[in-house]
């Protein structure tokens, strides 16, 4: 589409294609028809998106005094200077800092080997296994974390299984405890490190892998120089993914960690629907909010960089 | 040794017997919370001797589990068709125009994904509260709109890149105007991705608990979060009847999606 062929003749001799006024009205009109149609879902998520979110950032800066009546007209820093100094605030992000290091590794560890010899068995068991590993994706969190509770209970299948074998004499304490909101949360989140590693598997060009093994390079030569290279960024974007929902996860640790272990996520709850203390509980979201924005947004920033750099 | 090997790249025990293991760490708990929904017994155990449907009849006379249902079901269908509505003409605009603030906006519309639900949550209660409309099913349907949008938006858009638009440019030249192309060349041809876009918010709007906890009044209170208001406060194996019941479900939209799409395409193309 040339700008100047549809250019009413004589209008604009020099056509400028960067200046707004001299667009082709056939350009303007293409415009104005993809802005259309954008247009509807654009402004239902500016009120419901942004305008709730700068909402929950005004009420943040609100006073809290329960003798007083709740929320006070107030605007100060206070529930930010709270968070960022108190002891007790300072404990629940570690805690969940290292509950999302923690879960991403062990996904890497589980995940990126199930991925791979998924990707080389051979149809149907390929499909069926895919879809077994996959599917529980589409079944409710909360479901998939009662299963672990009824397994990690103290009367339930591990205990009772571990007593018969001998190998405990009183049922262990599974339930309330960081292994456990762990495991359960390793269980939820691993089938999307193994999507994430397929697809970029689904690209690997296994000429490559033959030809590394007739020229004589090892089975373990092949994986560690030619496979993992090339599946790398399916295993940092299958990390990151893993890193935020563990990040922001709830149903999991209220259920399994229970009321101490508590989380961020859980915190920002209990602070608005337990003890009504809008504002901090607003301040709460906020800082996971800016969190996790500025760790998917840096940590994609660096991965482009290293890539484009390797490419380029 | 020989380099021309065929089975070289077969998995060896080791790997078979990884993947089992695996097999079984995915599937344990669905199994376990399936079996003790035939429990006979008042507690959470597994069946051994003797199995019992009375957990699921029990749902039957439930009134708190029904309406819960009632309104998932309502709240999937109607938030699913809005959202659709909604991303099948954001879609023709992302898929087939370049045109400034295109990113932006993009991005803007995938940011769900990114956002904790428990801040979405935050905020759709805030909002809701100052337009004193808490807890109605219409506020509910709102937030699901927006929660699955990305859902369905990705489907459909991924439906028409993979359509050439020859089709369209044809029927435009022809002096089709940009509705009766639509309406006659492409909706056609995407309808398989508009469908699976549906279901797949559907589900998604489903199984939401997080954001939904934040804004649900008591009237209005959806299967997720029955189940996670049963798990807290009491623990009885209807909570595992209801959970078998979602169970099967999934199964069956599994299934379905399975024949008309191939369930491969749909899960590899949701992340």
């Amino acid at each position: 589409m040339n700008a100047t062929t549809s250019t009413p003749s004589g209008v604009g001799a020099v056509p400028d294609m960067n200046a707004t006024a001299a667009l082709s009205p056939e350009i303007a009109s293409q415009r104005r028809a993809a802005w259309t149609l954008v247009m509807p879902a654009t402004i239902y998520f500016l009120v419901l998106l942004a305008v709730p979110l700068a909402l929950t950032f005004v009420l943040s800066l609100h006073g809290f005094d329960p003798n007083l009546g709740g929320i006070l007209p107030t605007v100060s820093l206070q529930h930010y200077v709270d968070i960022l100094t108190d002891s007790y605030f300072y404990e629940i992000f570690l805690r969940t800092l290292l509950l999302s290091v923690g879960v991403t590794m062990l996904c890497v560890l589980v995940g990126v080997p199930e991925a791979y010899f998924l990707f080389r068995m051979r149809d149907p068991w390929r499909s069926l296994c895919l879809v077994l590993v996959l599917g529980p994706l589409l079944i409710s969190v909360v479901v998939r974390t009662l299963g672990w509770s009824i397994l990690l209970g103290r009367e339930g299948l591990v205990n009772t299984v571990l007593a018969k074998l001998g190998l405990i004499d009183h049922p262990l304490q599974m339930l309330f405890t960081m292994g456990a909101v762990t495991v359960a949360l390793v269980h939820v989140l691993v089938p999307l490190m193994v999507l994430s590693v397929w697809t970029s598997l689904t690209r690997l060009d296994p000429a490559v892998a033959h030809a590394a093994r007739s020229l004589g390079a090892g089975r373990a030569t092949v994986m560690w120089r030619v496979v993992l290279p090339q599946i790398t960024p399916g295993i940092l974007s299958g990390s990151l993914i893993v890193f935020a929902l563990t990040a922001s996860a709830f149903a999991t640790p209220a259920l399994i960690g229970g009321r101490r272990l508590k989380v961020v996520a859980t915190t920002a709850y209990d602070e608005f629907l337990g003890t009504l203390n809008w504002p901090l509980g607003a301040a709460i979201a906020i800082v996971l909010l800016i969190v996790n924005v500025a760790i998917i947004s840096g940590y994609n920033r660096a991965l482009e960089k290293r890539f484009t750099r390797r490419l380029g | 040794m020989n380099r021309q090997d065929p089975q070289y790249d077969r998995n060896g025990v080791a790997a078979l017997a990884f993947h089992v293991a695996f097999l079984v760490f995915i599937l344990a708990p669905l199994v376990v919370v399936c079996l003790v929904a035939f429990t006979p017994d008042n507690f959470l155990s597994i069946p051994t001797q003797h199995f019992s449907l009375r957990w699921f009849s029990s749902l039957m006379s439930d009134e708190d589990f029904q309406s819960a249902l009632r309104t998932s079901l309502w709240l999937g269908v109607t938030s699913a068709s809005v959202s659709t509505v909604l991303a099948v003409p954001t879609a023709m605009g992302l898929a087939r125009y370049r045109f400034p603030g295109r990113d932006a906006i993009n991005s803007f519309l995938l940011s769900p994904l990114m956002i904790p639900p428990v801040v979405l949550g935050i905020a759709f209660l805030r909002l809701f509260t100052l337009l004193d409309m808490g807890g109605s099913f219409v506020s509910l349907v709102a937030c699901h709109a927006l929660l699955i949008f990305p859902y369905a938006l990705r489907l459909i858009m991924s439906a028409l890149v993979g359509q050439a638009d020859e089709a369209e440019r044809a029927a435009r030249s022809l002096g089709a105007g940009r509705w009766t192309t639509f309406r006659r060349i492409t909706l056609p041809a995407i309808l398989p991705g508009v469908a699976g876009g549906w279901v797949l918010a559907f589900i998604n709007s489903f199984d939401e608990l997080t954001a939904t906890i934040f804004v649900t009044s008591p009237t209005t209170i959806t299967l997720p979060v029955r189940i996670y208001m049963n798990m807290s406060e009491t623990v009885d194996p209807s909570v595992a009847a209801i959970s078998t019941l979602l169970i099967g479900l999934t199964l069956a939209v599994m299934l379905v999606l399975d024949r008309i799409y191939g369930l491969n395409k749909v899960l590899v193309g949701n992340h």
